[in-house]
């Protein structure tokens, strides 16, 4: 491996350099800071993110529960507004957006949720689920024109023959077949962004792929960029494979790389650990692999963040020293972002 | 199926632990309408042996697993079949004839449920505490003193790696998922059952969770000798603890091998389109193959091959005649491969194999 320096100005298209303005980002987040108040205290859930999303692009975040993906997601989706920290859209600070801008961009960047069971309303049909923001937005004339545009959305993500699918309640659907109808509704809005939460984890391994499939032609034709979140590394690989990988680990990236380079040499011992737990459908592999053991098995509450790198109560790498007193900052190495003194050190 | 004795087997001799033979259940569901979830399906289940039942959702896995115990639902029953199972004094029972009390000895006793979903199977009102008493005080009918019971609560929970002082005292919501998993685990455990069975035992857990309860699973079944069947749609899982896998589609069990024939040799086109689905972590890319559809309503079966509609190997005789699970190789102990597919001899010509 050639040991180059971080260029100064990264190129467009050059996957991992966030911090460095917007460039070619259609969507980017900039030091973004979440924080919950509970009677508890208050909870960081994010404390410091920094992400970019790409035109045709895909940036996946991982991490186990409450690692905060979905609360970064919802950011960037303008759900919820940072505490610091600001979203930018194609440039623009979203917090300073008039309302057309803010329309715009509501329109531009789309959510899919985990759950279709839960996310499609159970007395519209699938054509008033998916023409309702064509009908809002005033995109077409009349009912005849918005089933021939609920019809052809349908066709896009593999409903077919859509006409049989348009007065379906969804209650008369599959899982597979409504998270596709989530992902029309979606569409109907010419998305530059699509950020899609777990959205295939419900999912039978079967229909998975074949949802994963229809995003990628999504991504591939229309140029969409997505921010996905998954737990499931499989996915984001196969997924992500042209894409970024960031690991998230209590509010904090702590990995942040091209995907084919994290999955396949993870350097962060979170990242490791978490690609070594995978049951890989191989029995062989499986029994003859020598595991690595963590430290500790519970992750540490975010009310009361150990001292230090957060990961090292758990960490096999954990030295003493800076470890548990100096929190590692998230440094560019030669292929990737890194938070880990032991690594960086050599 | 032949059965073959194999004389240094010494401790599994005697015969199998869990004998199903061609059991049906099904659901009420309306006056005089049934339907039947899960068809003739047998298998024989060994001491010590680990059985993986896989398939997609409704294919009768989890109805299979419950009907194993009579748990069902108030409206399923099972209606044909026998479901022996050897108890711990040596005797012979079909689980379907047992008596109501003795059904409540037969459980928990012999044979343990870890259900899907940790947290509907605690009552939230009831300390864990009170959950372990609740268990002991019902299934073993008094045996105990409190004190005993406590102490051999504190045993059980330390076995699956929690600090009885913090889980004990504590109500179920206050306890992280992975947690709830074990203690569940644990109570499972108590009475030291013969038989295991683990609805989606890590599905809804993070990563590094699912790895700590798969290691110590795998351990407890070493130290305990019980046997395990366990349900779930995650291959990978049934790769790690499985020694067998049942395939099961449409409401029948369509192959079983070892966990070998099925990963690297699967001869049914539905297991090999299962397993080829899953885009493996390690390693470059590999496209994933696609399965599109899902299974059948099973009470509008095609008449031929259940799987012919999706199949791409499917040829005309598959929409007409239904396969019958035909033993490939046959092993003793239940772990011969036997696959239900016409074209299974042809496809192991043409070689579609892994390894």
């Amino acid at each position: 491996m050639i040991d180059r320096t971080v260029p100064a100005s990264p190129r467009p298209g050059h996957a991992h350099a966030p911090g460095t303005g917007a460039g070619d980002a259609v969507l980017s987040l900039r030091g973004v800071h979440q924080v919950f108040s509970t009677p508890r205290g208050d909870v960081p859930a994010v404390a410091g993110v920094d992400l970019d999303v790409r035109p045709g692009k895909v940036l996946c975040l991982v991490g186990e529960s409450g690692c905060g993906k979905t609360t970064s997601a919802r950011m960037a989706a303008g759900l919820a507004d940072p505490v610091h920290g600001s979203v930018f859209f194609r440039g623009r600070d979203v917090a300073a957006m008039d309302r057309r801008e803010k329309g715009r961009f509501r329109r531009s960047v789309q959510y899919i949720h985990q759950d279709p069971y839960a996310s499609l309303n159970p007395v519209r049909t699938v054509y008033s689920t998916v023409s309702a923001g064509l009908r809002r937005h005033g995109l077409v004339k009349d009912r005849r024109e918005a089933r021939r545009a609920a019809a052809e959305l349908l066709e896009r993500v593999d409903l077919t023959p859509a006409e049989e699918h348009l007065d379906k309640y969804p209650h008369q659907m599959s899982g597979g077949q409504r998270q596709r109808v989530a992902v029309a509704r979606a569409l109907a809005m010419n998305p530059e962004v699509i950020i899609a939460d777990e959205s295939t984890s419900m999912l039978d391994v079967s229909i998975r792929v074949s949802l994963l499939n229809t995003l990628g032609r999504l991504r591939d034709e229309l140029g969409v960029g997505f921010l996905f979140i998954t737990h499931d590394l499989a996915v984001a690989k196969y997924f992500a494979w042209e894409g970024e990988i960031a690991v998230m680990y209590l509010g904090r990236v702590v990995e942040h790389g091209p995907t084919s380079r994290v999955i396949n040499d993870p350097r962060h011992p979170y990242t490791e650990a978490l690609i070594d737990a995978v049951c890989e459908p191989d029995p062989d592999l499986a029994r003859n692999r020598e595991r690595i053991r963590l430290r500790g098995a519970d992750i540490p509450d975010l009310t009361d963040l150990p001292p230090g790198c957060d990961f090292h109560p758990r960490c096999p790498l954990y030295e003493q020293g800076d470890c548990d007193t100096v929190r590692p900052p998230l440094v560019p190495g030669h292929d990737r972002l890194l938070a880990c003194h032991v690594v960086n050190r050599g | 199926m032949s059965h073959v004795t194999d004389p240094t087997a010494a401790p599994t001799a005697e015969g199998p632990l869990l004998s199903v033979r061609g059991v049906d259940v099904g659901y009420r569901t309306g006056r005089r309408k049934q339907v039947t979830a899960v068809r003739d399906v047998s298998f024989d289940l060994y001491p010590g042996q680990s059985m993986a039942l896989v398939g997609e959702s409704g294919c009768g896995k989890t109805t299979l697993g419950l009907g194993l115990l009579r748990l069902l639902p108030r409206t399923g029953v099972v209606s044909a079949g026998e479901v022996l199972f050897r108890r711990k004094d040596g005797r012979l029972v079909d689980v379907r004839t047992l008596a109501r009390e003795d059904l409540r000895r037969f459980r928990w006793n012999e044979a343990a449920m870890v259900f899907q979903g940790a947290m509907n199977a605690f009552n939230p009102v009831l300390r864990v505490r009170d959950h372990f008493l609740d268990t002991f005080r019902a299934h073993e009918g008094g045996r105990r003193s409190r004190a005993r019971i406590l102490e051999r609560s504190a045993e059980l929970l330390r076995m699956v790696r929690l600090d009885p002082a913090r889980v004990l005292d504590g109500f179920p919501h206050e306890l992280s998922g992975g947690m709830r998993q074990r203690t569940l685990i644990a109570l499972a455990l108590a009475l030291e059952p013969q038989l295991l069975i683990l609805d989606e035992p890590t599905t809804a857990l993070d990563i590094l969770t699912q790895r700590s309860i798969v290691e110590r699973l795998a351990e407890l079944r070493e130290e305990l000798r019980f046997a395990m069947v366990f349900i779930t749609h995650d291959l990978g899982l049934a790769a790690e603890l499985a020694d067998r896998v049942g395939t099961m589609y449409a409401g029948r069990m369509i192959e079983t091998g070892t966990t070998r024939d099925i990963f690297h040799r699967a001869r049914h086109p539905y297991t090999s389109a299962l397993i080829n689905s899953v885009p493996p972590v390690t390693g470059d890319l590999r496209v994933p193959e696609s399965l599109p559809g899902g299974p059948p309503s099973v009470g509008a079966l095609p008449p031929g091959c259940s799987f012919a509609p999706r199949c791409a190997r499917a040829v005309d005789r598959c929409e007409s005649t239904r396969p019958t699970l035909d033993v490939l190789r046959s092993r003793p102990e239940g772990m011969s491969h036997a696959a239900a597919c016409l074209r299974s001899h042809e496809l192991f010509s043409e070689g579609v194999t892994r390894d």
